[in-house]
Order: structure tokens, then sequence, then C-alpha cells
């Protein structure tokens, strides 16, 4: 059991950086447009969290509309608002179509990132944007079931954040469906969501 | 009695102007700050989300001297201090780490801090940076010691990543290759 679980960390890391690569390959095949045969991609799932008015928030919630999830923190000075903003414009630009998806952040800080200060920094953003946090187990088991990566890196006075700045683009099934992030273009982001709500 | 100015200085002047980065920035971007052998150049910050603990400093400096100098920190009354960190995206991991020790500015080097790479850090906000608004920052050097330089805070959209489709009007950055 002693060596089973010596090399079951270093079977986790290569398991999760196996499967990034096969993501990574399946996003720059052309894809069959989600005709039905395609597989399903292994990422997401169920997940019971907390919303930022402090109710719990299951991801049965999300069923039924397409959704982009992403991971990220408070203290974060570029990736989180930067995402948030550009999401924020999204869901302007996609106008009435915009209700029929959900957008989600979900913290990686959950020490720091209360219900209380979630609705703070989101009340800087587009009002439907859903910000979740949980216990520190609540948070690993959803980071989990999205493959995501989050550590804790220490700082002369506090600690920051390392974390996966993917915008996973689920469908109304909450399967996978795309992947985004912030460094993408405006227009290439938004021509996938158009799709995703497109597809529901 | 109108001036009169000859053709070659007329040309002169145009091509001051057009070649000029404080002209051609006006009143968008101060002048260069001067400290010792260190020019710093376009300091800027980005508004903050409410509530924010943490916001961006972005600047370039040049070292123009014969010594290498090290950017080691700041402070500012907005915040409890400015740290120097780095950030990296690999394989879609944001990463973050402090910059121990400072970061070196070697001479005849320019060294630019953005997005996406060596960048300040605003830690513990009193209150969050506007758009539109200055912040008033001291920086400090091993060798060029403490130097007050203001951050002109830029809207949310600015300089995330390599987005270049925003519609906001663009960072007034000048790319010199």
């Amino acid at each position: 059991m002693v060596f089973k679980r010596s090399i079951l960390l270093p079977l986790l890391v290569f398991l999760t950086a196996a499967l990034v690569l096969l993501v990574t390959l399946l996003l720059m095949l052309p894809g069959p447009n989600s005709s039905g045969t395609a597989s399903r991609v292994p990422i997401g799932g169920p997940f019971q969290l907390t919303d930022q008015n402090g109710k719990p928030f299951s991801s049965e919630s999300l069923k039924g509309k397409p959704f982009a999830l992403f991971f990220g923190f408070t203290h974060c000075p570029e990736v989180c608002p930067t995402t948030l903003y550009d999401l924020t414009q999204d869901l302007e630009a996609l106008g009435k179509d915009a209700d029929r998806m959900n957008v989600v952040f979900v913290t990686v800080d959950p020490e720091q990132d209360t219900p209380e200060l979630m609705k703070t920094y989101l009340s800087s953003f587009d009002p439907r944007i859903i910000g979740l946090t949980g216990t520190p187990d609540e948070i690993a088991a959803a980071a989990k079931a999205y493959r995501v990566y989050y550590k804790k890196v220490p700082t002369e006075y506090g600690y920051t954040m390392d974390h996966t700045a993917t915008i996973f683009l689920m469908d109304g099934k909450g399967d996978f469906s795309g992947a985004s992030n912030f460094q993408e273009a405006q227009d290439i982001r938004r021509e996938k969501l158009r799709k995703l709500v497109k597809n529901g | 009695m109108k001036p009169t100015f000859s053709t070659p200085f007329l040309a002169a002047a145009a091509l001051m102007l057009a070649v000029s980065p404080s002209f051609a920035q006006s009143s968008a971007s101060p002048a260069p700050i001067k400290a010792g052998a260190l020019t710093i150049e376009q300091p800027w910050s980005r508004a903050t989300p409410a509530g924010a603990q943490v916001g961006g400093g972005y600047l370039r400096i040049t070292n123009t001297g014969k010594e290498p100098d090290r950017l080691t920190g700041g402070s500012a009354p907005v915040a409890s201090r400015i740290e120097v960190h780095q950030m990296s995206m690999v394989d879609n991991v944001m990463r973050m780490k402090p910059v121990d020790g400072g970061l070196e500015i070697k001479p005849g080097e320019t060294v630019e801090l953005k997005p996406g790479g060596y960048h300040l850090m605003f830690m513990d906000l009193k209150e969050p940076l506007k758009d539109g608004e200055t912040v008033n920052g001291t920086l400090v050097f091993e060798k060029a010691g403490s130097v007050a330089v203001d951050f002109a805070v830029r809207g949310m959209g600015q300089g995330g990543g390599q987005n270049m489709g925003h519609g906001a009007a663009p960072a007034p950055m000048q790319h010199k290759h």
C-alpha cells in the first residue's frame, strides 16, 4: 500500500498531463461538430458549492443551458479580472442569446474568497455571472472534475495561486464542448460562445 | 507680422514631431522619469474590481549606466506595499511568483514590466483603482534608490494577454523592434 501511495501522485500528474494533451489534440482537430457520434470528453461533472449569495449551488442548477466556467481567485491581478471583464463584454455582445447560457466563476482560493467577497468582486461585472466558493474539499472536488490544476504559492507576506486559466465551454447536458482562455482573440471567443448557445 | 520659417526648419520640426515619443504621446503619457542611470517610462495600472485586494503595475525601465541595478519593490499610499512578481502561462496554467532578490536591470538593457510577464503588484489595496485616476507610488532600486512614480490607471480591458480585439482604445504603448 505504501508503494501504491507513493506512485499515486506521479501517476495523477502523468494522467492529468496526458489528458491535457488529449484535449489539446481534440481541440486542434477539425472536429465533427457535435453531431452525436463524438465521444464525450471526460471534463466536467457534478459539484456542490456555494454561490455569492451564500446559497448552496449544485451543478444540477446549470442543467438545460450551456455554460462557460472557469477557475480563478479574487487576489489575482490580471487573468481573473480580465476574463471576467471579457465575458461581461461577451454577454453584452450576445444580446438576448446571453440569457440562453450561464457564466460561472469558481474560486480556487476558498480560504479568502468568501461568498461576501465574491459578491462584492462580481458587482463590477455582469450581474448574471455566478460566483462559486465552498469548503476546500468541495473546491478540490470541483477542480478535479474539470481537471483543473491549482496550487498555493507562498510569498513574503502571504500567498498567491497558480491555476489553470482555461474557460471551459460546456453544453446543456454539462458535457465538455470546447475551451477558450483570456489570451484568445475576442472575435474567436465570441464565435465559440455563439456556437455554444446555438448548439444548446 | 507672421513669423516666417525656412523650409528646412519646418521639415526638421515635422520630423521631430514624428519621431519624438514625448510629442507623439502628447498628454496621454508623461515624460520619462530619470533616476540616476535609470529611465522609467509609461507607468500604468489597471482598474480593479470592487473588493479586489491586489492590482497590477506596469512600466518600462532602461538602464543607461554601466552597473546593473535591481528593482526590489516599493510602496504606495493606496496599498500596503508594492511587490515585484512574475507571471507565466504554460499549458493554460497561469503561474505567479514573487521575484526573489529583485528584478535585475542590466546595463544597457530595457526591462518591460507588462501583462503576462514581470509586473508590479499593489498589495492589500485600500480602495479599488479607478480608470482615469493616477496612483502615486515609490519604487525602490538597489542603486538608484527610491523613485517616485505616478501610475496612470487604465480600463479593465487593457492589455490582457494577446487580446487585440478589444473595442477600447489600445494602450499607447510603443513597440520599437
